[in-house]
């Protein structure tokens, strides 16, 4: 006989999405409540806020059609009962936000600053590009045509620092802070564990004296202080003078970082290395750096997170970046009160970028498989 | 800290004490003015990104008096850490950063403060509903202040010489404080008046509240320079008080032509019809001229930035004429 038996499906509470809701939602009553309390809460919230940011909202407009150009004429000032966020003041600020007071006849400079970093951030993302090497030469010369496009020089009218700002600044000190920070960190990291005396105790002072201090101190040290150690005649830029105090912040940070990573690495691969013949560097480069970074991911993304978003603090010194352009919107007296729009603003553009940071990351971890156990096979 | 700074101040100005600060102005053809990174009615950029406010005025007025140009001016922010020591390094020409005129510093910290472009001081926020018309009525109070500061120590000698009691909610920013007295946590708010007017004006409605009329501390705003650079000093006072004079006399930004044709020789003297006056300052004898044409007299200025018809809605009050119940006083321009 040919009859098949009978094959019993597995019982229906546990498959599909009525499976699914029960392990994970419903398990057991303590587990049910706390489901259906957030249920609640996400249904009273949701709508509520997409009103807000969408439905009510005035981005151009208001609902007597007008264009906004100051708060008064915002739909929720002229009608309490009706309207939600007034976008406007983004829109009509918009060009503030991105470039700061960079003058408007340069601006295509900053504009193709901004589609060349693209390009140049390119191939150290995505390993599979093709052509990824000449793209590489692009991304090492980038930083020399950024510095000579967004400043000036080489034909190109100079504009002065004083008159960057919002997301231009941010990208800015950001990028270079982490860019500068690394290559930096991997050298004092290298050195704290360097068997050489002299430079392990250097890099050891160096790192545990930028990490003993908060980074407004050092924003302050640079702003204020570094001046007035310099001789005569030499102006060092405001900007430039923050751009060292971050990046020397970040590097400290790196360093402990990557050495977390180097310590990671079991001794025999050294030991392996060297009997191999391979000089320091050699077994550096070749052996021990590429596991030692591959290890320290997400805590290298973790610090270059916190360093983005650190960046906010320049406005301690006075330097407008994003965050400061939206305070100093908020002065503007036809602006006024609009705080809750800015700041939502301002966050989302930081979440955006910080976000896309870990999503690569984690894109990262997985390609190269980081989670495997190195040590023990 | 102070002794610190007034060190770092030593220091700063003996590396720059050689040339004069209106020659290095002069040299590299614009002011670096330094300003707030952004107070209401004061100083903030405006839609275009051009620095607008009083203090903004201030600067161009300075900038029109060497260069006889409003645009030569290079706007450095500033916050309240950072100001002096910005100042003293040589980083700015001058501040216009609504800083309170005080004696420590004036001297100790080595800078100059050459005139008064704000009469300020603290005050009362409540809302209207709470039914009160005067300070002194507000027994028992819970008022909303910023921790650690000099409206703190006045609030308590105000309360304690009228012999009523208050509760305080300690707050760190003046959001904070906006935030708590429209939801109700406290029922006065106390800060300078003209932070008071810019929280009203920020209100979704300004009518629910008001300021009361009692003021109780004194908080003179104005710019200032180093220590020691008598002409510079001479140039911004005088640009200043060359505001002042200009609504005494009535010369304002539009009738300005017509009254280099006056009779009345103070108006020639400060237009540079008369006298040589630009001479001594080392400047062009229209200076004055230029200022009033481009800027505008004081009152020109403040009815645009934070006068009755702005937002802001402050009255004149102190800063008045002198002939019109106010304080406001030039030394005559002869």
């Amino acid at each position: 006989m040919n009859e098949m038996n009978e094959v019993r499906k597995p019982p229906v509470a546990t498959t599909g999405i009525i499976g699914w809701l029960r392990i994970n939602l419903f398990f057991n009553w303590t587990n049910s409540l706390i489901t259906l309390f957030v249920v609640y809460c996400l249904y009273q919230f949701i709508p509520w806020i997409l009103d807000w940011t969408i439905f009510s909202a005035d981005f151009k407009y208001n609902y007597l059609g007008e264009q906004i150009t100051n708060q008064e004429m915002c739909s929720r000032n002229l009608d309490p009962e009706n309207g939600g966020a007034c976008w406007a003041v983004i829109y009509v600020r918009f060009y503030q936000f991105i470039y700061g007071f960079y003058p408007k006849v340069e601006v295509w400079r900053v504009n193709l600053a901004y589609i060349m970093l693209a390009f140049a951030l390119l191939p150290l993302l995505y390993a599979k590009l093709p052509y990824r090497k000449y793209f590489l030469y692009f991304t090492y010369i980038f930083p020399v045509i950024a510095y000579f496009l967004l400043n000036g020089g080489l034909g190109f009218t100079e504009v002065s620092t004083n008159k960057w700002g919002g997301l231009l600044v941010t990208l800015v000190l950001g990028c270079t802070g982490i860019a500068l920070a690394f290559p930096i960190g991997i050298m004092l990291a290298l050195g704290r564990r360097s068997k050489l005396p002299v430079i392990s105790m250097m890099c050891t002072l160096f790192i545990e004296f930028i990490r003993g201090v908060p980074l407004i101190t050092l924003l302050f040290f640079g702003m204020v202080m570094l001046p007035l150690f310099l001789p005569e005649g030499i102006d060092m830029d405001g900007l430039v003078r923050v751009l060292v105090a971050v990046t020397l912040f970040q590097s400290a940070y790196m360093a402990e970082v990557i050495r977390g990573g180097l310590q990671a690495i079991p001794p025999g691969q050294y030991e392996a290395a060297k009997s191999l013949g391979m000089s320091y560097w050699r077994m550096n480069l070749l052996i021990i750096l590429p596991q030692a970074i591959r290890i320290s991911i997400p805590p290298i993304v973790n610090t270059s997170i916190g360093l983005f978003k650190d960046t906010t603090l320049v406005i301690i010194v006075g330097i407008l970046d994003l965050l400061g352009i939206g305070r100093g919107t908020l002065a503007d007296t036809n602006w006024l009160g609009l705080s809750y729009e800015i700041y939502f603003f301002v966050s989302l553009v930081f979440f955006i970028f910080t976000f896309g940071m870990s999503r690569y990351s984690l894109y990262l971890e997985k390609k190269l498989k980081t989670g495997i156990n190195m040590g023990a096979d | 800290m102070k002794k610190l700074l007034s060190i770092f101040a030593v220091v700063a100005f003996a590396f720059s004490a050689h040339a004069g600060t209106l020659d290095d102005v002069k040299n590299r053809g614009f002011l670096k003015c330094g300003v707030t990174t952004g107070l209401a009615g004061f100083a903030a950029p405006d839609d275009s990104g051009e620095w607008a406010g009083l203090d903004a005025d201030m600067c161009r007025a300075v900038a029109v008096a060497v260069f006889g140009d409003r645009s030569k001016v290079e706007f450095i922010t500033t916050t309240g850490k950072s100001r002096f020591p910005t100042l003293a390094s040589g980083e700015v020409d001058m501040l216009a950063r609504n800083t309170t005129w005080t004696i420590s510093r004036d001297v100790n910290l080595g800078f100059e403060f050459v005139g008064v472009n704000f009469y300020d001081g603290q005050g009362f926020m409540v809302p209207s509903a709470l039914g009160v018309s005067s300070a002194t009525e507000l027994d028992g109070a819970t008022v909303c202040i910023q921790t650690g500061t000099t409206t703190e120590l006045n609030l308590a000698d105000f309360f304690r010489l009228n012999g009523i009691s208050y509760e305080a909610l300690p707050i760190e920013t003046n959001d904070e404080g906006k935030e708590n007295l429209f939801a109700g946590r406290c029922d006065v708010y106390t800060t300078d008046a003209s932070g008071l007017s810019s929280t009203r004006a920020a209100a979704s409605n300004p009518d629910k509240w008001v300021v009361l009329p009692e003021i109780i501390s004194k908080e003179p705003l104005g710019p200032l320079v180093r220590h020691g650079d008598h002409q510079w000093g001479d140039v911004v006072r005088w640009s200043l008080n060359a505001m002042i004079i200009a609504e005494e006399l009535g010369i304002t930004s539009e009738n300005v032509d017509a009254q280099t044709s006056s009779n009345v020789p103070e108006v020639l003297r400060l237009l540079g019809v008369e006298g040589n006056y630009g001479e001594m300052l080392e400047l062009s004898n229209d200076w004055a001229y230029q200022i009033i044409k481009q800027i505008g007299n004081y009152s020109e200025s403040y009815e645009a930035n934070v006068g009755p018809d702005t937002p802001l809605e402050i009255a004149r009050g102190l800063n008045a004429l002198w002939t019109q119940g106010g304080i406001l006083y030039a030394p005559p321009f002869r």
